[in-house]
C-alpha cells in the first residue's frame, strides 16, 4: 500500500515528526512518537477501565480489585472517568489510522487464507499483506465499534435520572458485551505482539521493525517502504546466513 | 440503620457464597397495610417519617396540587399521592395513596446492587440500605418497579424507606403508623394484614358500592411487605403510576445471574486460545529462520550387549 509508506517514509505529517526515533541499520520506522504515545495512553486506560469495570461486574470473584482503586465507592467512581480518558486516546489513534486501517480488497483475500495463518502452514505472510493485515484491522473496527457503544451506553448509565430506568437496564447488558468482545480480543492482541510474532513489540517499544520482520509479516509494506521485491530479499538473506556445513561430531 | 441482635439477614446483595446465620431463627414476616379509602391526605405520616428519620429541612416548591412535591426524595421517603380522578358519569374523586417503599419479597433493588452487603433483606421481609457498603451506581434505581431508591448527589449514596427497621427490631410500628389519626394505617404480620385487607375489600364491595374494589399485593414479585386496599384494583395507575404488574429487568435477573459469569468464561477462552495456539502451532519467527543444528544421541558403546 503505498499512500500508507509514503506517509511514514516522508512524515509529511507535522504531527508524525513530534519526538525521536533510532533506525539502526536493517531497520524500518514503523511507529513514530506520536503513535507510541497514543497506544500507550489507550492502553494504559484500557487496563484501568478493565479492572475497575472488573469489580463493578462481577464482584463476587473480583472484589479484590475494588481496593486497588480505592474500595467500592472509589472504583465506581473513577470508572467513568478512565472510559472516558480511554475512549478520548483512542479516538486520536483512530484519526491517526484511519487511512490505514481502510478494507481493501486484498483484506478480503487475506481473510479467505485465515487458516494457513493461524496454522503457521505459510512461513512467511501472503505477499499482499500490507502496513496492517486484515486481522489488525478487524481488531481496529471491533474496538472502534466498541468505543461508540461505551460512551453511548456509559453516559445513559452515568445519568440514570434522565434517561430512566428500562434504558439503563438495557445499556447495562450491551456494556458488559462490548468489554467481553474487547477483553476477548486483547488476548490475542498482546499474544501476537509478543510470544506469538517475535519482534514485534518493538515496533511499539522504540518504534522500529528488523527488515527480516518486515518482510515476514508485512511483505507489501516493505515492498512500499524500501523498493525491493520481498521474496527476493528472503531469498538473498538465506543464502547469506546459510551455515558451513558442520564437521562430523565425534564424542 | 438497624439493630443486628433482632433482626436476622436474609438475603445481602452481591455477596459471594451463603448468608452467615439465615434461617438460623425464625421470624415472622412484617406488613403495613395502607387502606386508601379512609386516608384523608392530612401528611401526618410524611411529618412523622421526616421526624423519626431525623432529615434535614428540605425546601419544595407548588405545582398547583395538595401534594408536598412532586416526587420522593432522598431525604423524603414518605409523600402522599393526591391524583383527580373523574368517574365515567363525569363525577370527581380523591385517590390519595401514600407512597413509600413496597418492600418487595424479590426486592429488584437488591438484584440489581453490584456491592456486597449495600442492600439487605431481612427474615421479616424488610429491604434495608446500608449506605456504608453503597458504591452511588444506582443500578438500584433501574431494578426498583416503583421508582424509589434516590441518590444523594452529595453523598454518593442511595436512600430510602428502611419500614422503620430501627423501631421494628425493638418491637415497635413504624414512625407513619404511629402517627396517622384515622386508623388507615396498620402494621402487622403479613398473614394478619391479608386478612384485615380482604375483609375490607369485601366490605368495599358489598357494602359501599366498589365494585372492583381489592386488595394491591402484586405476585409478579413475589408479594410485596406493603400492601394497599384500593377502591379500583383493576386499574391501580390511576393511583399515581402504581404499576399493575411490576417487573424486575431481565438484565438484572437473567444477564446478571447467568449470562454474566457464562459471558466471562467466554472471553477467558481467548487466552486459553492464544496458550493453546502457542503450545501446539508455535511462534512466527521472522524469515529466514535461524539455523538448526542437530545433535544426535552418541552411538551405545560397542561391546557391552548382554
Amino acid at each position: 500500500m503505498a499512500t500508507s509508506a509514503d506517509r511514514f517514509v516522508h512524515r509529511s505529517n507535522p504531527i508524525d515528526r513530534m519526538g525521536r526515533t533510532v533506525v539502526y541499520t536493517g531497520e524500518l520506522l514503523r511507529h513514530p512518537v506520536y503513535t507510541r504515545f497514543l497506544h500507550w495512553m489507550v492502553g494504559i486506560f484500557f487496563f484501568l477501565a478493565l479492572l475497575s469495570g472488573f469489580g463493578i461486574y462481577l464482584p463476587w470473584i473480583f472484589r479484590f480489585f475494588t481496593p486497588l482503586f480505592g474500595g467500592g465507592a472509589t472504583t465506581r467512581f473513577l470508572h467513568p472517568w478512565f472510559g472516558l480518558a480511554f475512549v478520548f486516546f483512542f479516538a486520536l489513534q483512530a484519526i491517526n489510522w484511519l487511512q490505514v486501517m481502510r478494507w481493501t480488497p486484498d483484506d478480503s483475500r487475506w481473510m479467505k487464507h485465515i487458516k494457513q495463518y493461524v496454522t503457521r502452514s505459510d512461513s512467511v505472510e501472503s505477499p499482499e499483506t500490507g502496513f496492517f493485515n486484515a486481522g489488525q484491522k478487524m481488531q481496529f473496527w471491533e474496538i472502534v465499534g466498541g468505543c461508540v457503544a461505551y460512551v453511548i451506553t456509559g453516559v445513559i448509565m452515568w445519568l440514570p435520572e434522565i434517561f430512566g430506568r428500562i434504558l439503563v437496564a438495557i445499556s447495562y447488558v450491551v456494556h458488559d458485551i462490548s468489554a467481553l468482545v474487547m477483553l476477548f480480543g486483547i488476548f490475542f492482541h498482546v499474544y501476537l505482539s509478543t510470544f506469538g510474532e517475535p519482534g514485534t513489540i518493538q515496533a511499539m517499544t522504540r518504534g522500529t521493525v528488523s527488515e527480516g520482520w518486515a518482510w515476514t509479516h508485512h511483505p507489501s509494506w516493505y515492498k512500499a517502504v524500501t523498493g525491493r521485491d520481498p521474496a527476493e530479499a528472503l531469498e538473498e538473506a538465506k543464502r547469506r546466513n546459510t551455515p558451513p556445513p558442520l564437521p562430523p561430531r565425534t564424542l | 440503620m438497624s439493630d443486628r441482635g433482632t433482626l436476622r439477614i436474609q438475603q445481602i446483595s452481591a455477596h459471594p457464597g451463603p448468608v452467615a446465620g439465615e434461617g438460623v431463627q425464625r421470624q415472622d414476616k412484617v406488613c403495613k397495610l395502607i387502606d386508601t379509602t379512609t386516608c384523608i391526605g392530612c401528611k401526618a405520616c410524611e411529618v412523622a417519617c421526616v421526624e423519626w428519620n431525623d432529615m434535614p429541612f428540605q425546601t419544595t416548591y407548588f405545582d398547583n396540587t395538595y401534594q408536598t412535591m412532586p416526587d420522593t426524595d432522598w431525604n423524603y421517603w414518605n409523600l402522599i399521592k393526591f391524583n383527580e380522578d373523574q368517574h365515567d358519569n363525569g363525577s370527581f374523586a380523591w385517590l390519595m395513596r401514600k407512597h413509600q417503599c413496597m418492600h418487595c419479597e424479590d426486592p429488584g433493588c437488591l438484584r440489581a446492587c453490584p456491592a456486597d452487603g449495600a442492600i439487605v433483606q431481612y427474615s421479616n421481609g424488610i429491604v434495608d440500605f446500608q449506605q456504608e457498603h453503597c458504591i452511588g451506581c444506582q443500578f438500584c434505581v433501574s431494578g426498583c418497579p416503583f421508582n424509589i431508591p434516590k441518590f444523594n448527589p452529595n453523598t454518593k449514596k442511595v436512600y430510602k424507606c428502611t419500614l422503620c427497621s430501627d423501631r421494628v427490631g425493638a418491637g415497635l410500628e413504624p414512625a407513619c403508623i404511629k402517627a396517622c389519626p384515622t386508623g388507615c394505617l396498620h402494621f402487622g404480620t403479613k398473614d394478619d394484614m391479608k386478612f384485615l385487607a380482604e375483609n375490607r375489600a369485601s366490605q368495599l364491595r358489598e357494602v359501599s358500592g366498589f365494585q372492583n374494589a381489592g386488595v394491591y399485593d402484586p405476585d409478579t414479585i413475589g408479594g410485596t411487605h406493603v400492601i394497599y386496599v384500593l377502591h379500583d384494583a383493576t386499574k391501580p395507575e390511576r393511583y399515581g403510576n402504581l404499576p399493575a404488574k411490576p417487573r424486575i429487568p431481565l438484565s438484572f435477573t437473567v444477564w446478571k445471574d447467568i449470562f454474566k459469569p457464562i459471558g466471562l468464561f467466554g472471553a477467558m477462552l481467548g487466552f486459553v486460545g492464544v496458550v493453546m495456539h502457542y503450545v501446539f502451532e508455535g511462534p512466527r519467527r521472522e524469515q529466514p529462520a535461524p539455523p538448526v543444528v542437530r545433535i544426535d544421541p552418541p552411538p551405545p558403546p560397542a561391546g557391552k550387549e548382554n
